[in-house]
């Protein structure tokens, strides 16, 4: 079963100056996850919001759990969680207030609302915070208050626009622990991210768009195997480039790219560690000595780079 | 009915807000007490009234109506926060009615004005304020006060909903409430303007507003260039059906607008 269907999305803003979405289309299968990757302006919050009923498409179809998201708005806003790229919790209250406020929101009696919002301040590891306003929260924890607020009643399918942008790693890793411990609980989530890193962590399959269209679908595996899986990337002194490109050549099979100004070669491999050792030695015996050496994990850029033979075109960032 | 609880929801998270930040609810208090001490102070000597008991009198009723017309500004910009802050896309994606939120904000604003209204009422009194006209009347007057905010509140709704930035919506309600108080009959007489600005001010709803206070607080009014049409023969009248047509208006307009919201 199919959790979530949108077919053919086309979303104009400024009366149509600006394409949000270009005919775009997805599906989530129940009980998965889903990661909308996409660069700045791709079209990633537009999705979600179409999807979780808050805005409407130009054209196009959409069903979150079955029902269909254009007639019937109030029936899928009874199954779904939504935590948008901004976290979206009154700031003069306090998380607790937060909590029990959308508990009553939720239906839930006081009672009912107090001890739903006891227990997720607890599994968000926000007891000690629970009596301070949100003003006071750091990034990470306001994410977590968030998506807490969106836990109240088990939605069967979960939106999370960008859940760890703006946090520290450390925040990061919290959230992506979070994040799993949703996922084994059963729930359909789709999230949106700019790092293929945090897909690769957490989804079972991954779209990639650009221009508010899909330019790519699989699994993290089949996606990284497209893009080439792990770059091996060397830095060394000016004299010992030339050698030092023939050997990542050699030993990669695959032409390495040179960034002149920090002198660093880099080349897709297929078997990471095994290259990192054959290299290192080619090189030792020719007498190089590395400055740095490294292996790295595909970023976003880098499938962009080989869907579309361009950069992410980054947008400039509105305030 | 799941609307009314939602709404009550909501209202208690404004009363919930002014208890953790008291500084909104003194200051709301403050300023219109404030206005009440410098035009009685400043002016009250300097305009002439013909009634007894001087320009206090007639003051008052202008500066209650005065303060519940900024109810508007008060919603409006209440609102453009919770757009800001991605809150309305938070309760627009909860299975709750979508008149909800709107009804509950304007609910919770009017008992904010509860409070305002008696503080200012108190001072008033303290300076010399005495309406004749029994606790019955007076009563009905604050009861008609209230009412004139709540209705206002809608328009403020409306512009908090369609205005992108909040200092845009500090502008228009300010745009909006100070020709609307001034050009009235609130802190001078009508009678003094030119006689074509005259029918603007005596037909503005403040103005009837104002004339349905006085009346209602036992004065007697003065119209100029309308005198004996119905506004003036009956502020009261008038002035509920000036609500009703805001009401009409803009209910479901904002009702809509809210449904449609996206920022
Ligand atoms: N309310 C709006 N009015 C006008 N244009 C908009 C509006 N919202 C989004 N856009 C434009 O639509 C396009 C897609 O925006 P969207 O917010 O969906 O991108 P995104 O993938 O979420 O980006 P980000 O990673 O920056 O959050 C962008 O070009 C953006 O400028
Ligand atoms: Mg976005």
């Amino acid at each position: 079963m199919k959790s979530v269907i949108a077919e053919n999305l086309v979303k104009t803003y400024n009366k149509g100056e600006v394409k949000a979405l270009d005919g775009l289309s997805l599906d989530v299968e129940e009980g998965t996850v889903l990661s909308v990757l996409g660069p700045n302006g791709a079209g990633k919050t537009t999705t979600v919001r179409i999807l979780a009923t808050l805005l409407a498409p130009d054209s196009g179809r959409a069903s979150v759990g079955g029902i269909d998201v254009i007639a019937h708005p109030e029936k899928v806003r009874e199954v779904i969680g939504l935590s948008g790229q901004y976290a979206a919790v009154d700031e003069t209250l306090t998380g607790w207030d937060n909590l029990v406020m959308f508990g009553r929101l939720y239906h839930l009696n006081k009672k009912a609302a107090i001890k739903r919002a006891d227990e997720l301040l607890e599994r968000f590891s926000l007891t000690d915070s629970a009596k301070r306003p949100i003003k006071t929260y750091s990034g990470g924890m306001r994410r977590r208050l968030d998506l807490a607020a969106s836990l109240i009643v088990q939605p069967k399918v979960l939106f999370l626009d960008e859940p760890t942008t703006g946090l520290d790693p450390r925040g990061r890793q919290e959230m992506w622990g979070v994040i799993e411990e949703l996922v084994k609980g059963g729930v359909t989530l789709l999230l949106t991210t700019q790092y293929l890193e945090e897909a690769d962590q957490l989804a079972d399959d991954i779209v990639v768009i650009d221009h508010g269209k899909v330019i790519a679908r699989g699994s993290s595996d089949s996606l990284k195997k497209e893009v080439g899986g792990e770059r091996l990337e060397v830095v060394v002194e000016q004299s010992n480039i030339a050698k030092t490109l023939e050997i990542v050549a050699r030993v990669s099979g695959n032409k390495p790219t040179l960034d002149e100004g920090l002198r660093k070669i880099s080349a897709p491999v297929s078997s990471g560690s095994l290259a990192l050792m054959e290299v290192l030695r080619s090189m030792d015996s020719d007498g190089i000595h590395p400055l740095d050496v490294g292996l790295k994990r595909p970023s976003l850029d880098d499938v962009f780079m080989s869907l579309t033979g361009h950069a992410a075109e980054v947008e400039e960032v509105k305030s | 009915m799941s609307v009314i609880s939602d709404s009550i929801v909501i209202t208690k998270r404004q009363l919930l807000q002014l208890s953790r930040v008291p500084e909104v609810l003194i200051f709301s208090t403050i300023q219109p007490v404030m206005f009440v001490l410098l035009f009685r102070f400043v002016f009250g000597g300097s305009i002439e009234t013909g009634q007894p008991g001087g320009y206090v009198q007639l003051l008052m009723p202008g500066i209650f109506v005065q303060t519940v017309a900024f109810t508007l500004a008060a919603t409006a910009s209440g609102l453009a926060e919770d757009m800001k802050k991605g809150l309305i896309d938070r309760f627009r994606s909860l299975p709750i009615a979508r008149s909800a939120l709107t009804i509950g904000r304007t609910l919770g604003d009017s008992l904010l004005n509860i409070v305002v209204l008696a503080v200012m009422g108190l001072t008033g009194y303290l300076v010399g304020w005495r309406p004749t006209s029994g606790l019955f009347n007076v009563a009905l007057a604050f009861l008609f006060l209230l009412f004139f905010g709540y209705a206002l509140s809608w328009v403020g709704i409306y512009i908090g909903l369609s205005a992108r930035d909040a200092r845009v919506v500090q502008n228009v309600s300010f745009l909006v409430t100070f020709p609307l108080t001034f050009l009235s009959n609130a802190f001078a007489p009508t009678t003094g303007m030119p006689r074509p600005l005259q029918y603007v001010a005596e037909w503005n709803p403040v103005s009837t507003m104002v004339a349905a206070c006085r009346q209602l607080f036992g004065l007697e009014n003065q119209f100029g260039a309308t005198a004996g049409s119905f506004p003036s023969e009956n502020p009261l009248t008038m002035s509920l059906i000036y609500m009703a047509i805001i009401m009409i208006i803009f209910v479901p307009m904002s009702v809509k607008k809210y449904k449609n919201a996206s920022n």
